[in-house]
């Protein structure tokens, strides 16, 4: 093969939903605890038990395919997805199989690309192996905490139009951000609340038709979908280089060896005999209710960024960095409107607060400083209450603690001095002090004059008012 | 025969003591228990307690439930909790779940004393209580015979007179098949009635609790006290339940009774049978019922309709017996699939594998449209026909049975078992109440004669099979050989 190859790559998403209680039955939906807490007769599976619908993880569901453009059927209905495994508790799991809640949709990426959907449906989680002394193989025994059975999931499945690694990034952390925005999910790979299987393929570049693809499972960090992609790609691509057949398997990622493994090929497929949930009759959902949970959508990142834009005048940068979180933009939005000046937030935001929030190993969410605390002290820079280099000192105090800028500012000295007589005082004593800089500007260098401001500044603590500090100065070396 | 509407108001009246009333009917069931073995599990302390807790209520003059100190024996299936629940089977023979079921927990709150669990066929499948993994029972009119399945404890118990109440389920035919060779009263009720919550399931889109009890009134009490919604039970309906008991009537005029055409042939082959129903008929019509005539043309599919949808659902409800978290666990030295492999092959009989493996095939990808979906498109015909039906008439009489009890082993041949739910197969794929009343005698063991209605009225099915029976009183006409 000497044609030019591309790269054809859909993703199954499956996102965990944040609803307090689980998909079918009261049990607390909460990661951590300890194992086999969160439990009752019906995740479990005991006999007899049956499936009760979570409303609000319905209405998350249909939340997410709205603010994703889908297309919300007010009338689909559960599943069964029947396979043996010993952490499914019935040894079926109710899924959507013909009848999803969402069809259709799309995922927009930075780059202006929109990925489609093919649908969005609902389902439960399984419990968890956890195989005693280290790997499944070598282990003694198997336990197993079923606290994530019965767990509401999403799974979300695009049509395959990424065409990279790096696109599949991006759109995962597209639908990230979408999650966390309309509260959802929080959306955390590390816990597997969100996880990610990938149909890979690869075919001559202007081929219509697919090629022969792989199933990647279970890929858990965004690390390991891009690692796991360009090494699934570069395998096809040197077999199809060196003529050999690309085999149609499910592959799992070796995230320590760095690579793909077969795991079983189609012909062990299984068939899973979906069939509609007997205990559970057809969802239906009124027009009213849908419209309800459209018009509760808050605005999205991608509609926010833009409006950041135009409305605060922000660059793309700025505006992208602050949109990331539902929180962050919030935040932003408080402290523009506290301090009357949305540039001088921004440029708080992206600077000084940022490498405070880093220096302390915290971010907005977690900071104990209040958008009205960052207004203020803007403010107070603006009025001339405070210098710019007292309130990096102030803003580092409110990121790690807290409080009220002014108390901070009265308890630490931190007041702007702009009383002449103080003032001059500290330049006289500054210019007597710096015999040489005064002679070399004096001399006609210019500059020397800044390293006098610097002194005096220093001397003040950086109280001073620098306005009055020039003054006096050229005055008196005038 | 003493019915629980007896027992209750003579309790009620002080003139006997739940105490008493539960002593003599743990005695009763001692004394037949060698020759029947209608009971899996046998409940005498907390049987005593609960009369006692009755006795205490009355003592202090606090109101009692409906069926207060009413002795009443519940299938095996349902859940009751810290209780052996076996469902018939060995692969659940230690099993004490952590929960007890909606029925059992309305029973207690109607103060019924609940004596025992019944046996049955092996998660309720079968026709004559032979496939109980545990051992057979025998019918109380002919120890020789079977019960009827799979409520073939429940019915046994209540034939025998050993207690006035007991629950059974109904997936095909199993509390009317039953009820009909016991000489007792079984109501199926409409589906979605009575909540199927903690109920261990077999098909879950046909499976519905009912009565089996000493008359047409016992069945109203009962039926009213498990009956409405469940919200642990999305498929449980939110409909009133009516006081059953209040509209009981003793004459039938005004009363539009169906006949369906297509049962009269298949009914006609047995002249004895024959015989019997025509008499039911005429006992109907001297109470002033009218009759017209109504076809079920899609009656005769019934069997292979039920054959596919009932072990479809089966195949997957069993699923989870695979010794991992419950139950009896066979260890499998390779891996986790070998443990299921040999947990499920020792765990299940032959009954339970043959409809487990029919369904499991019948949903298989190549043949789900053929068999499932097909059969569920006979399904909705099936309801159409009684709708229409039902246009025509109140309540619809027909056979329960196509012959009196057989003889144990004498059916070996399962297609021949699966024959015996010919008539009472429709009306559980169509989901409307039905229910069987003692009918008369044949070579002298019992029949019974079905009566349905439309979704949800049951007070209408009741009625027209109360004024039957108290004009008829088959039931005792003939007693059980031991009692
Ligand atoms: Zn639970």
């Amino acid at each position: 093969m000497s044609a030019e190859m591309e790269t054809v790559i859909g993703l199954e998403v499956h996102v965990e939903l944040s609803t307090k209680s689980k998909m079918f039955c009261g049990c607390l939906n909460e990661f951590g605890a300890e194992p086999n807490t969160h439990v009752c007769p019906v995740c479990l599976g005991m006999p007899g038990t049956l499936p009760v619908i979570n409303k609000r993880a319905v209405e998350y569901l249909c939340k997410s395919g709205f603010a994703l453009e889908c297309t919300v059927a007010p009338f689909s209905k559960f599943d069964r997805k029947n396979y043996f495994y010993p952490d499914m508790p019935k040894n079926y799991q109710i899924s959507q199989y013909d009848m999803p809640l969402t069809t259709g949709g799309r995922v927009v990426l930075p780059s202006g690309k929109a990925i489609r959907l093919n649908r969005i449906h609902l389902e439960e989680d399984t419990g968890k192996n956890v195989h005693a002394g280290g790997h499944m193989t070598t282990s003694e025994a198997t336990l197993i905490d079923y606290n994530r059975a019965g767990v509401p999931l999403m799974e979300i499945v695009s049509e395959p139009e990424i065409g990279s690694p790096d696109e599949a990034e991006q759109y995962l952390m597209a639908l990230r951000d979408v999650m966390l925005y309309i509260g959802v999910s929080d959306v955390k790979m590390h816990e597997g609340s969100l996880r990610c299987d990938a149909n890979v393929s690869i075919r001559p570049v202007g081929a219509k038709e697919l090629g022969t693809k792989t199933e990647i499972k279970n890929m858990n960090s965004f690390k390991s979908v891009v690692a796991a992609l360009e090494h699934e790609i570069s395998r096809q691509r040197a077999c199809a280089a060196s003529g050999e057949r690309i085999v149609q398997e499910t592959r799992g990622w070796d995230e320590v060896r760095g690579l793909t493994y077969s795991m079983r090929s189609k012909e062990q497929a299984h068939d899973y005999r979906y069939f509609p949930d007997p205990d559970l009759p057809p969802l239906s959902l009124d027009e009213a209710t849908l419209k309800r949970w459209r018009s509760e959508l808050p605005e999205l990142p991608a509609q926010r960024r833009e409006r950041f834009m135009t409305q605060y005048g922000l660059p793309q940068y700025d505006a992208g960095v602050l949109t990331q979180s539902r929180f962050d933009a919030d935040y932003f939005e408080a402290v523009a409107s506290a301090s009357g000046d949305s540039k001088q937030a921004s440029n708080w935001l992206m600077g000084d607060v940022r490498k405070s929030l880093e220096g302390h190993g915290l971010t907005l969410s977690t900071s104990k400083m209040t958008p009205a605390a960052l207004g203020q002290l803007i403010s107070m820079v603006k009025s001339g209450a405070i210098t710019g280099k007292a309130a990096k000192e102030v803003c580092d105090v409110l990121v790690a603690d807290g409080g009220d800028p002014k108390a901070i500012v009265e308890q630490r000295g931190l007041a702007q001095v702009s009383d002449e007589s103080a003032i001059a005082a500290i330049v006289d004593k500054v210019i007597a002090a710096q015999a040489e800089s005064v002679a070399a500007y004096k001399g006609g260098k210019a500059k020397a004059l800044d390293y006098i401001v610097g002194q005096v500044m220093r001397e003040s603590r950086g109280r001073a008012n620098v306005d009055v500090v020039k003054r006096l100065l050229t005055e008196r070396l005038g | 025969m003493e019915t629980g509407h007896d027992i209750r108001d003579a309790i009620a009246r002080r003139d006997r003591s739940a105490e008493e009333v539960t002593r003599a009917a743990l005695d009763a069931i001692g004394r037949v228990e060698p020759s029947l073995r209608a009971y899996i599990t046998l409940l005498p302390e907390r049987a005593m307690a609960k009369a006692r807790e009755v006795d205490a209520k009355i003592a202090k003059g606090e109101a009692i439930g409906k069926l207060a100190g009413v002795p009443t024996a519940v299938k095996d299936l349902f859940c009751l909790k810290d209780a052996l629940t076996t469902c018939g089977s060995k692969i659940l023979a230690n099993f004490k779940p952590p929960f007890s079921s909606t029925v059992v927990q309305r029973l207690d709150a109607a103060d019924a004393v609940i004596v025992g669990k019944t046996n049955m066929d092996e998660f309720a499948m079968g026709s004559s209580c032979e496939n109980s993994a545990f051992f057979p029972t025998h019918n109380p009119y002919d120890l020789e015979g079977v019960p009827g399945g799979s409520s073939g404890g429940s019915a046994s118990t209540v034939g025998a007179r050993s207690v006035p109440l007991a629950v059974g389920t109904d997936t095909g035919g199993s509390i009317r098949e039953p009820a009909s060779f016991c000489n007792i009263v079984g109501v199926k009720p409409t589906y979605g009635r009575v909540s199927r919550y903690g109920m261990i399931a077999f098909a879950s889109s046909l499976d519905q609790a009912g009565p089996m009890t000493a008359d047409v009134r016992d069945a109203a009490d009962l039926l009213g006290a498990i009956a409405g919604f469940d919200p642990m039970d999305s498929t449980s309906v939110d409909v009133p339940v009516p006081d059953y008991g209040a509209g009981l009537r003793d004459d039938l005029k005004g009363v539009r009774i169906g006949i369906v055409r297509d049962f009269e042939e298949s009914i006609a082959v047995d002249p004895k049978m024959a015989k019997l129903y025509k008499d039911a008929y005429e006992d109907l019509a001297k109470l002033g019922a009218t009759f017209v005539d109504v076809t079920l043309p899609h009656a005769k599919y019934g069997l292979a309709t039920y054959y596919l949808i009932a072990p479809a659902e089966c195949s997957s409800n069993l699923a989870r017996y695979d010794g991992t978290r419950y139950g009896v666990r066979k260890d499998g030295d390779a891996d986790v699939y070998a443990m299921f492999d040999k947990t499920r092959t020792a765990g299940f009989g032959d009954e339970v594998k043959r409809r487990i493996i029919l369904g499991t095939y019948a949903l298989c990808s190549g043949y789900y449209d053929a068999y499932y979906v097909r059969a569920q498109k006979v399904r909705t015909l099936m309801k159409n026909d009684f709708d229409a039906a039902f246009a025509a008439c109140d309540v619809i009489a027909c056979p329960a049975v196509s012959c009196p009890p057989f003889e144990l082993g004498a059916k070996s041949d399962p297609v021949a078992m699966y024959l015996m739910d010919y008539f009472t197969i429709p009306m559980s794929l169509a989901g409307i109440p039905a229910m069987s009343v003692p009918g008369g005698f044949v070579d002298g063991l019992p029949v019974g004669l079905q009566i349905c209605a439309p979704a949800f009225e049951e007070a209408r099915m009741l009625a027209v099979a109360h004024a039957y029976e108290q004009a008829t009183r088959h039931a005792d006409k003939l007693q059980p050989v031991v009692s």
